[in-house]
């Protein structure tokens, strides 16, 4: 067991660090830059705290989806090529419930801000499913 | 801007100065600008007695290499003067580089006052008044691009709306990472992709917020980046320009976060453009969302390749914003 603060704690704490110290303190475009990395960091902590929860579930809609198992990354190659072979289409039962949970997951981690994500979540609520 | 200025440069400059106007002494003021992420774009004063006239030079990286999708920087001084013959707003282009004056590929241009941010064009409270006109000069203004001769610049690339779909699906494919979104918005293009079109016409290519200069009281004043300019579909443009991404958080105007899609297709028909068709327009709304999708995408190559940046590195992550819009566009 590795000992405490957590990989995502170290990495907001470092993200405020180059916000509020380095991008503050610098001009032009290094400070840009350090706003970026600042940015880039607080999209990797949203990932450690979300996606181990978002992966299984993803997982489970897709072992359901497709009626088989493997791991997330062989599921989705499989509903890809589903999808593009047509052999599964909008109409499917529960295809578009999962892309939107999904996609919702997705920006929840990569880009919160963004106003199609913010509007969409307004619209269906914090959680798909 | 950066502080850095290349003395090779300046000193280049300087002795084509009397190229640029035959009364013109040297160059003063040579600036790099941050915008402009294929080509180098450098702003400087050129001096003609006690006058200074501000002007830009792009120029291809390191003054020679240009890469495999833009159109070379001559023929994008090409599409500028003809741009400006047929009264599209664009710079002056003051003088093309030549292979003697030794500074690689590029030319000069006037410069054009005025905000190019998209943000600020969208939200700002300097651009509330103006914003309500712009939709209708951009339709304007596509319908005086879409005269131009598309025989007139043979080296452009040309597509048809199926080829476009398709190099875009081999360009997400070559990813090797499944994204069943886009293969879902793929399968909608397919069946919803326009015939050829009858005439092809001289596509802009890139025509959005962020590449238009705009000023608070008169609106566009320019037209800029030109380098992926190329033969197609005209409705391309108008649909790039409604793209979601390309509204800057102003998400209810779908015309570039600043206008109404009616204004812009109204601007367009008035001045001499063809009938637009809403479900022709719809289709280019949803190519856009996925073009540039598969282009964010696509940067994960460049990141773990030439161009490891932060910046690169957040850009690929980015591919999930154009999924949430296709599936705003096609499936709820």
């Amino acid at each position: 067991m590795q000992d405490r603060p957590t990989p995502a704690e170290v990495i907001g704490s470092v993200a405020a660090f180059l916000k509020t110290t380095v991008a503050a303190q610098t001009a032009g475009a290094t400070s840009f830059q350090a706003r970026v990395a600042a940015n880039a960091l607080e999209m990797m902590k949203r990932e450690l705290d979300l996606a181990p929860a978002e992966d299984a579930a993803e997982r489970e809609r897709l072992k359901a989806l497709l009626g088989m198992d493997g791991s997330l990354f062989d599921l989705n190659v499989e509903l890809s090529r589903r999808i593009a072979a047509g052999e599964i289409e909008t109409s499917s039962p529960g295809l578009i419930e999962h892309l939107w949970a999904t996609t919702m997951a997705k920006l929840a981690v990569d880009q919160p801000t963004y106003a199609s994500y913010r509007a969409e979540l307004a619209k269906r609520g914090p959680k798909e499913d | 801007m950066t502080a850095s200025a290349d003395s090779d440069l300046e000193a280049g400059l300087a002795a084509i100065a009397s190229k640029i106007a035959s009364g013109a002494s040297g160059i003063s003021d040579l600036r790099r600008m941050t915008a402009g992420a294929t080509q180098e774009v450098w702003r400087f004063e050129l001096v003609e007695g006690q006058a200074r006239t501000p002007l830009i030079l792009r120029r291809a990286p390191g003054g020679t290499r240009v890469s495999d999708t833009a159109v070379g920087l001559e023929t994008e001084a090409e599409l500028i003067r003809a741009a400006d013959k047929v009264g599209a707003p664009v710079p002056l282009v003051r003088y093309v580089l030549e292979p003697d004056d030794g500074l690689g590929h590029g030319f000069i241009m006037g410069f054009v006052e005025g905000e190019t941010l998209g943000g600020r064009i969208a939200r700002g409270d300097a651009f509330a008044e103006v914003r309500p006109k712009l939709a209708r000069q951009c339709g304007e203004i596509l319908a005086r691009i879409h005269t131009l001769d598309p025989g007139a610049f043979p080296r452009l690339r040309r597509s048809t709306p199926a080829e476009l779909v398709a190099q875009h699906k081999a360009t997400y494919q070559a990813t090797g990472w499944p994204r069943p979104v886009f293969d879902l918005a793929f399968r909608w293009l397919d069946a919803h992709c326009p015939p050829d079109p009858k005439a092809m016409k001289l596509v802009h290519g890139d025509f959005r917020n962020g590449n238009l200069m705009i000023g608070p009281d008169d609106g566009v004043r320019a037209v800029l980046d030109w380098e992926i300019a190329h033969v197609g579909d005209s409705m391309e443009d108008l649909g790039w320009l409604c793209t979601a991404c390309w509204r800057f958080g102003a998400l209810d105007k779908p015309v570039g976060g600043f206008g109404e899609r009616e204004d812009l297709w109204d601007g367009y028909e008035s001045a001499g453009g063809a009938p637009v068709d809403r479900a022709h327009a719809l289709f280019w709304e949803v190519f856009g969302s996925m073009r540039w999708g598969v282009m964010c995408a696509s940067m994960i190559a460049a990141f773990r390749g030439a161009d490891p940046s932060v910046e690169r590195g957040v850009i690929a992550r980015r591919s999930s914003e154009n999924e949430i819009d296709l599936l705003r566009l096609i499936a709820s």
